[in-house]
């Protein structure tokens, strides 16, 4: 009993300092952000007089609004096309194919462990010859297609854990394909679909390789993509740049804090089906 | 919800079609639903590797005319010294990416052993998973000012007496490396943790008991019990761990830009140094290749020695 105890004390202890490790970069670049700007402030030194006004001025320097604009409508532009694509295509793959078609699932699947650097440089000159370059839709596009080996296999995974009964009840009710899909199969798949929703919401949101080769504007950027431009620019005034980069992961961390729950578990699936 | 599937009624009452003609009608159905996402795929990801396979057996600033340059850019990515370096370099971020998360996160989870509820559960997963939210460039420039010459990490160590180990820890030939591999470790902790923390609840309590009743030690449970019942959940967190290294580019990119010289240089980035800023479009896709093959190659086993086997 009493090594019992001792053992969840020193478990505590250890999780306490695991979450202090994972805090402190963010004190620190909270002390360094209300230093006065250009500064050379110190790691971890709560300032005399904080500043707090270098978050406004960072707010304007970095032009928030905009970038949580251009960042919305990437989101927007990708996720919901994304998600039903993948979902479409789950359906049709674990319910419609027999194994005839198993090279096609393959073929989706291959491409989960593909490094984005392997295709960015023929991404950057078909986006070229589509005339979209330095638009939005050059971070758009390209992502729909290479979320799709990871939303497909996820999506698959869920429809073949759904009962076959079910479609063949839908069926001998005469509901067509199209029906099923849309009132019985996607109303139950919802908790799947959720968890890809958050996962590819994430993941575009911080996508950082597709806007600094395709998108020269920041302003056109997600905003990762923005942030390293906003580093590029600010990068010897501390104070400025620990500020903006506060300000840049606020929404994410909010949209998180709120959905906390579900962000966790979408989180751990993904990388456990991943 | 179901209603409308229903609401057709004269649907009912049709007589079935041949078995035949149902089952082409069937496929063609698939591939209605299957279309859409396949062409994206294939326009984004599959011509495009197939252009990077045609690239890297040419010579090809990416302007002017293109030459036929058979295998040799395929040599000088696993010759030349400075390109094998840079390889070499992303290998040594997985001992970091990898091995303090696993291994942490296997303290953790042995040291707890069961389930993390209430509010001090929570509390943790949140603040645990904070660094998987925020983008790995915010993770970059936060710690960038960590490792500054004024920052935290120096001031930690002049206040213990440290002084003669105070640098500029990005900017230096030895250390650059390390302090780059921190910053993934320090992103990638908090998941391994909470997968580990997870995946121990699901092992059967009986076992350790009946192993403290053989007069089993700590070590011989954490042998025996833990590390094969963990199996599947290292086996997760190595796969993830190792292509997030393999394939770094953010985290460098905004930390060191590759530096000091090619010290912390990673294929991803030289893949878009050589591609954009030299020009080298042939040398960049051979080597964009060899890293997609790196990736696969290292997973496999992986994934071979965890999933299957249970």
């Amino acid at each position: 009993m009493k090594s019992a105890t001792t053992n969840t004390l020193l478990a505590r202890a250890l999780i306490v300092l695991l979450m202090a490790i994972t805090l402190l970069p963010f004190l620190s670049m909270l002390s360094a952000a209300l230093a006065p700007a250009g500064s050379y402030p110190n790691g971890l030194q709560w300032p005399a007089d904080p500043q707090w006004g270098n978050f406004v001025r960072a707010f304007e320097v970095a032009k928030m609004d905009q970038l949580l604009l251009s960042s919305g409508l990437i989101v927007l532009g990708v996720v919901p096309v994304a998600v039903l694509l993948a979902t479409m295509a789950g359906y049709g793959l674990a319910k419609l194919t027999t194994d005839k078609y198993k090279w096609l699932y393959l073929a989706f699947v291959f491409g989960l462990t593909l490094p984005f650097e392997a295709v960015i440089t023929p991404l950057y000159y078909e986006v070229r010859a589509m005339g979209l370059l330095n638009t939005r839709f050059a971070i758009i596009l390209p992502l729909i297609g290479l979320y799709m080996p990871f939303g497909v296999y996820w999506m698959r995974a869920h429809f073949l854990n759904v009962p076959q009964d079910l479609s063949e009840a839908a069926q001998i009710d005469g509901a067509t394909r199209w029906t099923e899909f849309w009132y019985v199969q996607v109303p139950l798949a919802r908790p799947a679909i959720m968890s890809l929703t958050i996962l590819l919401f994430l993941w575009t949101w911080n996508q950082f390789l597709l806007p600094v080769v395709l998108v020269q504007d920041p302003m056109q950027r997600t905003m990762a993509g923005a942030l390293g431009a906003f580093q590029g620019q600010w990068g010897t005034d501390i104070p400025l740049l620990c500020a903006g980069s506060l300000l840049i992961l606020t929404p994410t961390v909010v949209i998180f804090l709120i959905f906390q729950r579900q962000f966790v578990a979408a989180l751990m699936q993904g990388a456990v089906k991943g | 919800m179901t209603e409308n599937a229903s609401s057709v009624p004269d649907a009912r009452h049709q007589i079935p079609l041949p078995a035949a003609r149902r089952g082409r009608r069937k496929s063609l159905t698939a591939w209605l639903f299957i279309t859409p996402a396949f062409l994206f795929y294939a326009a984004f990801v599959l011509v495009p590797l197939i252009m990077s396979l045609y690239y890297s057996f040419l010579r090809w600033d990416g302007i002017g005319e293109a030459r036929f340059h058979g295998l040799t850019n395929y040599i000088t990515v696993l010759t030349d010294s400075d390109l094998l370096q840079i390889i070499g370099n992303a290998f040594q971020l997985v001992l970091y990416f990898t091995i303090i998360p696993v291994g942490l996160g296997l303290a953790v989870a042995s040291a707890i052993r069961g389930q993390m509820n209430g509010r001090f559960g929570m509390a943790t997963r949140t603040i645990l998973f904070l660094p998987q939210v925020i983008p790995l460039v915010a993770a970059g420039i936060a710690w960038s000012w960590m490792f500054a010459s004024t920052g935290l990490v120096n001031q930690a160590l002049k206040s213990v007496g440290l002084s003669s180990w105070v640098k500029g820890w990005l900017g230096d030939f030895v250390w650059a490396l390390p302090a780059v591999g921190v910053i993934g470790a320090w992103v990638l902790l908090g998941l391994c943790t909470m997968l580990l923390v997870t995946g121990i609840t699901k092992i059967d309590t009986s076992l350790y008991e009946a192993a403290r009743l053989d007069g089993a030690r700590p070590w011989h449970e954490f042998r025996y019990i833990t590390l094969p019942g963990l199996r599947q959940e290292i086996g997760v967190c190595i796969t993830v761990t190792v292509i997030a290294a393999l394939a770094s580019f953010d985290i460098v990119y905004i930390s060191t830009q590759g530096g000091p010289g090619i010290t912390t240089t990673v294929p991803g980035l030289e893949i878009y140094r050589l591609a954009f800023a030299h020009r080298q479009v042939g040398l960049a896709s051979a080597l964009a290749i060899v890293l997609m093959v790196l990736v696969l190659l290292s997973i496999a086993p992986v994934q071979w020695f965890t999933r299957d086997k249970k």
